[in-house]
């Protein structure tokens, strides 16, 4: 076995124990788990040499600068530090957890009875020329009316943001 | 054993599986915002793996992925406005302590 293969199933490891240690944690400092996943995971896709580097620089930017930041302010505007978090649900804690490793049982089963044929055609370099291209192409394969669509959903959203914080004349200060 | 599509299922799903969990079992808004955060990104995972062992020749996995953490940005947004409203009305985020 490759380093490089036992570095990405350890990173892998890793990135599982963060992502249930920042859903399961019963203190509300549990946000600051989140880049950990993050990180763990762009690390991942660096080392496994997935060919999009594209894709670690956008998770880096968005998650790290931008969501990670707003959860662990919506913790800390929200929530007294140090508080614990209520005792779950036994009842729902046993339906979920059936729910949950029933839908995981189906996904594996489903992935292993099938065979993928995929193509052996040579890897497609993801350079800035190449994902320009297809991103902005307006011809068959491009994506350019998606990226608009998206942009135009960023805007109402940040609006909607705006309008949904903003405090109202009748609430107290 | 070398990465592929059936090897790395584990960690393309474990997050997939932690979300559901987290979102049925948790009732602090926040933590089900992050259990939503987790399976989207479980989504994004499967999208680039596939993308990579199947067709590398193409990038539409990586687009899709792209698309797919814009959404999740513009959700997480919101919903961050929505639960900092609740709180203000409310004193409290938790689902089950909520009245009308």
């Amino acid at each position: 076995m490759k380093g490089s293969t036992i570095i990405f199933y350890l990173l892998s490891a890793i990135a599982l124990i963060s992502a249930l240690l920042s859903v399961y944690h019963t203190e509300n400092i549990q946000g600051c788990y989140l880049p950990v996943v993050f990180i763990g995971w762009n690390c991942r896709k660096f080392i496994s040499g997935c060919n999009m580097n594209l894709l670690p620089l956008c998770r880096l930017l968005l998650y790290v600068g931008g969501i990670t930041v707003l959860i662990i302010f919506s913790i800390f505007l929200t929530q007294q530090a140090g508080e614990l978090l209520p005792v779950q649900n036994k009842g729902r804690f046993v339906f979920a957890g059936l729910a949950a490793m029933l839908g995981f049982i189906l996904m594996l089963t489903l992935l292993f009875s099938l065979t993928f044929t995929g193509t052996s055609a040579e890897p497609l370099p993801p350079t800035v020329e190449n994902v320009g291209k297809q991103m902005l192409g307006i011809h068959e394969g491009g994506y350019a009316l998606p990226f608009e669509v998206v942009s135009v959903l960023l805007l109402a959203a940040m609006v909607g943001c705006i309008v949904i914080a903003m405090r109202s004349k009748s609430d107290p200060a | 054993m070398e990465p592929g599509t059936h090897s790395t299922a584990y960690c393309k799903y474990g997050p997939f599986l932690i979300g559901v969990f987290g979102f049925f079992t948790r009732r602090n808004l926040v933590t089900m915002l992050m259990s939503i955060e987790l399976i989207l990104n479980s989504v994004n995972l499967n999208f680039v793996a596939f993308n990579k062992y199947l067709w590398p020749d193409k990038l539409d996995g990586a687009f899709f992925t792209v698309f797919i953490i814009a959404i999740a940005a513009a959700e997480a947004a919101v919903a961050i406005a929505i639960i900092l409203n609740l709180y203000r009305s409310h004193h409290s985020i938790d689902v089950d302590r909520q009245k009308k």
